[in-house]
């Protein structure tokens, strides 16, 4: 049984098909890409599995339970982490309550312990302090956590986004566009970081990504997508030479 | 031995207080005063709650207290009478037959007033539900209405429940509220709050005003964090409002309009969004005001608002929002790294 199971999912905006018939099995450590053309439909799926909209047909399975018609708190606590394309940070909080937050399903005390701040309070949040703190130091920084997440530079919120998402101990990691807007510096860290990542924390990963360069280089196989549908898949030099990719990314051939 | 320097110090405060109140160092007028900003304070603090740290943006605070008043007034008015006196439990005429405040006379009282104003603080809160059922769906300018509404709904089931009084209201509140308790009650409240919104089910709140869907990504349980912030914010506006009743000795529906409401948000934003020492220097500040301008007559109120205009235009912030004296602050961390300092 594979971790995340997904089959005949198909989701409707209004009239609009965003995703049509999208299937995905996915397990075992693997790091899956997802690929494909602005529009494509590749962050809805993302949503869907998420629980932020209600697939319209479709099956999402994870770990064995369906995850269909789950609020996404519920489906994100069974242990899916994940990142945003467009920063979702909470900008006014410090970069070390950002991590905090995402504990919040793992919190153990309850609401008395809070108002008289017993010993089971200060165990608890004692706990929820240091996890996030050392996520910060693996993701090497630390020096921000008392600085508000929105005056940290871009690519440490970025990190700071990472660590949010590991905070919640996710089997399964989200990563939508980790690398946008980075310099082909930046990138290369990201890169190396998601590897690290996964290695250290078991992860599965489904990474979408608009650079072929980053899916090339670490994925070890690829569903490329376009108008929602799957038009390839398979292992990166497959997705790299399979005309129907070429023909998403470039346009089509015409003959003169 | 720091750790008990702010304990140590609120005795002082209650004994110093207490003291000068029964002593007569204090008169009545300025025990009355006192007494009002420990009420205000109380209920800014708990619409800070919603308005500031959840961002949400309540109008309707008076509501709740209107819920909390009624329930601790008729306890004291028609329960407790009822059973001690063998009164009747709804009076036959506006104007009551008996004293209602002969039963507070005995010490019994200040066992019974703390319980009567919890009554009408659980049944605030549960008025409490009325919006943040809503406020699962909704948000922003549209939540406001829905806070809106619930004020008027509330103020108008009270005007149309003769058995209450209708919109003459309830008379011969016995005066239970004193500065002691008022002082009690105000430390309760700084202090419930927070200790609730520096832990981490209020960073979770705190979340929502920043980003609802990433919270709900972040496995941060937004309805729950709604509910209970709704909740808390109007179980303590309940006590404030009982306490406020005990202090009139007289309410009608029209204590509790939108005006109050509006008072309330303005104490809110004097004192400064998202922090609960704002809230108390808000309550400290408008009181003050109102009563240092007392001799201006109506033109107070002028003067009050131009106040209003300047601070919105120069210190948009408040006194101190989001920040806290250090006695209120969250404990800091022990950690054994250095930080950049923190920028404002």
């Amino acid at each position: 049984m594979p971790l995340l199971r997904i089959n005949g999912l198909t989701h409707y905006f209004g009239g609009l098909r965003a995703v049509y018939d999208y299937h995905l099995d996915l397990g075992g450590g693997e790091l899956r890409g997802l690929i494909g053309p602005n529009g494509a439909g590749k962050t809805t799926i993302f949503n869907l599995i998420c629980g932020l909209y209600r697939p319209t047909e479709g099956e999402i399975a994870f770990d064995g339970g369906s995850l269909i018609g789950l609020l996404p708190h519920d489906i994100t606590s069974q242990g899916i982490g994940r990142t945003f394309q467009n920063l979702r940070l909470f900008n006014d909080l410090t970069v070390l309550d950002n991590v905090k937050i995402a504990q919040y399903s793992r919190i153990r005390y309850g609401l008395a312990d809070t108002f008289l701040r017993t010993g089971r309070y200060w165990e608890g949040e004692g706990e929820i302090e240091e996890r996030a703190y050392r996520l910060l130091e693996i993701l090497g920084i630390e020096r921000y956590a008392d600085q508000l997440a929105r005056n940290l530079p871009y690519g440490d919120q970025r990190r700071v986004e990472m660590a949010r998402a590991l905070a919640i101990e996710p089997k399964l990691l989200l990563l939508d566009e980790p690398t946008a807007g980075m310099s082909p510096a930046e990138m290369v860290e990201m890169m190396d970081l998601i590897q690290r990542v996964r290695g250290e924390f078991k992860l599965t990963i489904l990474l979408i990504e608009h650079r072929m360069r980053v899916v090339m280089g670490i994925c070890e196989r690829i569903q490329a997508i376009d108008f929602g549908e799957i038009i390839a898949e398979g292992t990166p030099e497959e997705i790299r030479s399979d005309r129907r990719v070429i023909e998403a990314y470039l346009g089509e051939e015409v003959e003169v | 031995m720091r750790k008990y320097y702010l304990p140590l110090g609120l005795i002082g405060l209650f004994i110093v207080l207490t003291g000068a109140s029964w002593l007569g160092f204090f008169s009545d007028y300025i025990q009355t005063v006192l007494m009002y900003i420990g009420i205000n304070a109380i209920l800014t603090v708990s619409l800070n709650l919603v308005n500031g740290y959840m961002g949400e943006f309540s109008v309707g605070h008076a509501g709740f207290m209107a819920v909390g008043a009624y329930i601790a007034s008729v306890l004291t008015t028609r329960v407790i009478p009822h059973f001690v006196l063998g009164t009747p439990l709804v009076p036959s005429g506006f104007m009551y037959t008996f004293d209602v405040a002969a039963w507070a006379k005995g010490p019994a009282v200040h066992l019974v007033f703390p319980l009567v104003l919890l009554m009408g603080g659980l049944g605030a809160a549960l008025a409490g539900l009325l919006v943040a059922i809503p406020s699962f769906r909704i948000r922003g300018d549209y939540l406001a209405i829905v806070t809106l509404a619930v004020n008027y709904i509330v103020k108008s089931a009270f005007e149309n429940t003769e058995a209450l009084g209708g919109s003459r209201g309830l008379i011969g509140i016995p005066k239970l509220t004193s500065v002691p308790w008022v002082f009690v009650w105000t430390v309760i409240s700084l202090w419930g709050i927070r200790n609730f919104i520096y832990s981490t089910y209020g960073k979770g709140v705190m979340a929502i005003r920043e980003d609802e869907i990433a919270a709900e990504f972040m496995t941060v349980d937004t309805r729950r964090s709604k509910i209970l912030a709704f909740c808390i914010s109007s179980f303590f506006a309940g006590i404030g409002g009982g306490l406020l009743a005990h202090l009139l000795l007289y309410i009608n529906p029209a204590t509790f309009s939108i005006i109050k409401s509006t008072e309330v948000l303005v104490m809110v934003y004097l004192g400064g969004m998202s922090s609960v020492s704002g809230s108390l220097l808000g309550a400290i500040a408008y009181i003050g005001l109102s009563e240092a301008l007392r001799p201006l007559r109506l033109w107070k109120w002028v003067v009050i608002s131009l106040i209003l205009i300047l601070l919105m235009l120069f210190r948009r912030e408040g006194i101190m929002g989001f920040k806290e004296f250090r006695f209120l602050a969250p404990k800091a961390p022990k950690r054994e790294v250095e930080y950049a300092p923190a920028s404002d």
